[in-house]
């Protein structure tokens, strides 16, 4: 039982708030990514579920039971930290059975969990090493591992690869990925990686300025972003971002640029502002003559960025930059003129004054 | 042209002038800081008869030992003539308790202050750090009438009391500066690991705390050897620690002034520190950096 | 909040602070008692009328101006200021030049940085002790040197009324300016190594560099090691009581001395406390500001 309820919280440092009135639900079993710049209270909001920060207002909920002033040890939780944190002068089995130790639980049970801890993630070789002998992927295991011992309903990760090169970052992701699938455990996960967060998740809390700017799925994040920040801070190449006006009552869009029908476009609600933005994934612009009801811009290539399987195309449309994501290779060149076209329907349109999605 | 008439490899190395003007700067340093230890060795060696003819630079003729034996166990010290050894004796007797409660009370306020915020905690610390820059005779007076009422005025307790109170704002901000530098994660993990003020204290961080340790270690002992204001007034005349024996065994003038007796003396009482630093080294400026910089 | 979640906060706060503030008891009762109680005390005895023991008495500022028409007194104060200007200036001169020379990637670097600040291991005590025998007017460096041919040297500064004083600065700075040395040769340690290969691209002479470019950026460790030094000024008793007795005479008594006499010799416990209660006022204006922009200002005393 490890859904996590978190209800109208406010943290303050100070006079200053990190976060106010903040309210985020994770179902049993869920893997919720919190995602953000640094700043943004993501960390602040994980070390406030573990009991590490006191809230200065509202509640939090743990596998049905109210732990707004419980201990840490008293939540349920398990805690995987950033800098490792594995205590220095203890080996990889002391690190492990420290916490049960110190809660005076049996020998033979001690062993037996860090048995099962040590074989789900590889560290029976190392269990007599100390910390300072361990490479910075085997210390993050045994991170996770300390964690695991616990039996916790709740695992909470505080940015646990950002420490790692890139190719480690990958083998752990996957790690604990397969660790959540095996383990079925609510698992709260704090990162400033997009990649992290759109291939761990299922749902992320996308958090600017300690308010939760939209909490989905990936999918849902990536394809239909719930405002200006959301759509800027996903994705990469950026999403192109055309200002322009919504003309006919919202049925068709007009920028410099171009202008797009909007009859396929679903908006999210009534508001129709005169100001509006509408951005376009650069995987959903194409290169060629447009077919009816996509809308057509025409530039000039600028840069051609080979990725191996993929290129990003820049071209100058108007004054403006516009990137494409093509599969393969290409063969534009700077200074060639050409047509470039999407399905309005894949855009996102939001308001220019609010940025919110319409 | 030739390539090999360009030049090429390592430049040669040359003794200019100005290289020979550091080193004659430094020998000549060396000379003013050795010179006085030098002089006290040498008169120490000798004999009051040679000492009264010759300089201080002179070189003993038969060296001897026997100012030491005398300085050691002869001397007088005031009334009594037992020698130094008296002193040497007190010394040790107050700077084992001294060192250790100083310590520990340090590394327990530093571990408090770092780790924690009790109200008023800041508060405590900022009096400690600006109570080190003031001279001990604003406290002095009061301290003697205090320590005399509890009835420790004079007493080996007493001086370890005063050593430890004294000892308390360098020590703290020692400790505190040291465990504010380690990871807070650390700290985090420890308490959802479930431990509490003490266990993260004994398992955690006490075991991380050597080199800071030793680095008090060496600070408190140097400093409480050659304390000689706290042990005069505050240690009482049978707990006389060494410098303040010293002091009275030069100060003594009954008769003929044996200035080997006294410099043996002198050497005897320097030998602690000066092994303790000659030892310690690198730890011994560390200590100081630590103190001093960031202090 | 309802009563229940009142109570739980109430008892998770006492759970977490309680044990850290029971461990900053002992602080806290030296800092109550022996920092500001005993400080206190002293303040009120200045303005009693105590003797040999204290009375709380109220006699005004009389122990202030009777301080200050004691010429032991008066003469201290002069002393200590004559003496803190030339140690410090003496020691900071010495001991930057010894950061710089050793600086030089000299040979024995270990070597000479141990022998100028071997002096600072030792007591005033002996510092005092090896020094009055340096000085020593009939046996020590005047004899040296007559020895040496210089039939006519004379050097008895010791017990000259008007040089003791200057005996005493030798022997401190003897002792203090390899602490100086040991803190800058940490700041020239930390200046880039890049800093020099752009002075050397652009010919600047050595010496040019460290007076204009290296001095300036090791100001706050001079600044530190500054206050260092005048907390020593002030705090001087152990070197003039090994050294000289404040003789010859009152030549070259020392406030802290004069206090220590007036509180345990003189039974004149009132006026030690107005002496001591001007040395505090002195120390603090001097002492107050750096503190202040140090901990406070610029790093704030929080962890």
């Amino acid at each position: 039982m490890g859904a996590v309820s978190i209800r109208d919280v406010s943290v303050g440092f100070g006079a200053v708030n990190v976060l106010s009135g903040l309210s985020l639900d994770v179902a049993d079993g869920e893997f919720v990514v919190l995602l953000g710049a640094s700043g943004c209270g993501k960390s602040t909001l994980l070390n406030a579920i573990a009991g590490l920060i006191e809230v200065s207002a509202g509640q939090i909920w743990i596998g049905g039971r109210n732990v707004t002033w419980a201990e840490p040890k008293d939540r349920g939780i398990g805690m995987v930290f950033q800098s490792y944190s594995l205590y220095p002068r203890m080996t990889v089995e002391g690190n492990l059975s420290f916490g049960m130790r110190i809660a005076g639980k049996p020998a033979d049970e001690v062993a037996k969990r860090v048995a099962r801890a040590a074989g789900m993630l590889h560290l029976e070789p190392l269990l007599a090493r100390r910390p300072a002998e361990l490479s910075g992927g085997q210390r993050q295991r045994v991170a996770i591992g300390r964690a695991l011992v616990k039996d916790a309903d709740v695992f909470l990760f505080d940015e646990p690869l950002s420490n790692l090169d890139a190719k480690l970052r990958n083998e752990l992701r996957v790690e604990i990925k397969k660790l959540h699938l095996e383990l079925g455990s609510t698992m709260v996960y704090v990162t400033h990686d997009q990649v992290e967060a759109l291939t761990l998740a299922d749902r992320i809390a996308i958090m600017d300025r300690g308010v939760i700017q939209q909490f989905a799925g990936p999918r849902e994040i990536y394809r239909r972003p719930a405002n200006r920040f959301v759509a800027d801070f996903i994705g990469s190449p950026a999403m192109n971002m055309f200002d322009g006006a919504l003309e006919d009552g919202g049925r068709r869009f007009a920028s410099p640029q171009g202008s797009a029908d909007l009859s396929a476009y679903e908006f999210a609600g009534a508001a129709r502002p005169a100001r509006a933005t509408m951005g376009v994934r650069p995987e959903h612009v194409a290169i060629g003559p447009a077919p009816a009801g996509h809308a057509a811009l025409s530039g000039k290539v600028s840069i051609v960025e080979p990725m191996g399987g993929e290129t990003v195309l820049w071209a100058d449309c108007a004054g403006k930059p516009v990137s494409v994501k093509l599969d393969g290779e290409t063969k534009a060149k700077p200074g060639d003129d050409m047509t470039l076209h999407f399905d309005p329907a894949e855009a996102s349109l939001f308001d220019a004054a609010s940025g919110a999605r319409l | 042209m030739s390539a090999a008439a360009e030049p090429a490899g390592p430049r040669p190395r040359r003794l200019t002038l100005s290289r020979v003007g550091v080193y004659v700067f430094l020998v000549g340093a060396s000379a003013f800081f050795l010179l006085p230890l030098w002089a006290m060795v040498l008169t120490s060696l000798k004999p009051m008869s040679e000492i009264q003819q010759g300089d201080l630079f002179q070189l003993p003729h038969t060296p001897t030992f026997a100012a030491w034996s005398r300085a050691w166990s002869h001397a007088c010290t005031g009334l009594a003539c037992n020698g130094i050894s008296v002193g040497f004796a007190n010394s040790v007797k107050i700077l084992v308790p001294s060192v250790v409660a100083s310590i520990a009370l340090g590394a327990l306020t530093g571990y408090a202050l770092a780790f924690y915020r009790v109200r008023g905690g800041n508060l405590v610390f900022a009096i400690l750090l600006v109570g080190a820059f003031i001279p001990y005779q604003v406290f002095i007076y009061p301290l003697v009438r205090i320590f005399a009422w509890i009835g420790i005025y004079g007493t080996l307790t007493g001086i370890v009391v005063i050593h430890s109170i004294f000892g308390l704002p360098f020590m703290t901000l020692l400790f505190r500066n040291y465990y504010s530098s380690l990871p807070r994660e650390l700290f985090n993990a420890a308490r959802v690991d479930g431990a509490g003020f003490l266990g993260i204290l004994r398992h955690v961080i006490l075991p991380m705390s050597t080199p800071i340790v030793i680095v008090a270690v060496i600070l408190q002992v140097t400093g409480i050897w050659n304390d000689f204001i706290l042990g005069l007034t505050f240690a009482g005349l049978a707990n006389q620690p060494m410098t303040v024996q010293l002091n009275n065994v030069v100060a003594t003038t009954q008769g003929t002034v044996e200035y080997d007796v006294d410099m043996a003396a002198t050497i005897l009482t320097a030998a602690l520190p000066l092994a303790v630093y000659l030892v310690s080294g690198r730890w011994f400026v560390r200590g100081i950096a630590a103190g001093a910089v960031k202090g | 909040m309802t009563p229940a979640e009142s109570a739980a906060k109430f008892r998770a706060r006492l759970r977490n602070q309680a044990p850290a503030a029971l461990a900053l008891l002992p602080a806290a009762i030296v800092v109550a008692v022996v920092y500001v109680g005993s400080m206190l005390m002293t303040a009120r005895l200045s303005f009693s009328s105590s003797h040999m023991l204290p009375t709380f008495d109220w006699a005004g500022g009389e122990q202030y101006s009777r301080l200050f028409d004691t010429e032991r007194f008066v003469e201290s104060t002069q002393h200590i200021a004559l003496f803190g200007v030339l140690f410090i200036v003496a020691s900071l001169t010495l001991g930057f030049l010894l950061a710089v020379f050793i600086d030089q990637k000299v040979r024995f670097e270990a070597l000479f940085r141990t022998i100028f600040l071997y002096p600072f291991s030792m007591s005033f005590i002996v510092t005092g002790l090896v020094w009055q025998w340096m000085l020593h007017p009939e046996l020590g460096i005047e004899k040296t040197v007559r020895a040496w041919g210089f039939a006519h040297f004379t050097f008895r500064w010791i017990v000259d009324e008007n040089l003791v004083v200057y005996t005493l600065v030798i022997a401190a700075v003897w002792q203090a300016s390899g602490l100086v040395m040991a803190i800058l040769l940490a700041g020239l340690r930390g200046v880039d190594a890049e800093l020099w290969k752009a002075t050397k691209i652009d010919a600047i002479p050595t010496w040019r560099v460290y007076w204009s470019v290296i001095l300036p950026t090791l100001g706050p460790m001079l600044t530190t090691a500054a206050v260092l030094l005048a907390v020593s000024v002030a705090k001087l008793f152990d070197l003039v009581v090994a050294m000289t007795r404040g003789g010859p005479g009152i030549s070259s008594e020392v406030p802290a001395k004069f206090i220590m006499d007036n509180f345990f010799g003189r039974s004149n416990v009132a006026l030690g406390s107005a002496a001591a209660t001007m040395l505090l006022v002195t120390v603090v204006a001097v002492v107050g500001p750096w503190v202040y922009f140090e901990h406070f200002r610029r790093k704030g005393v929080r962890a």
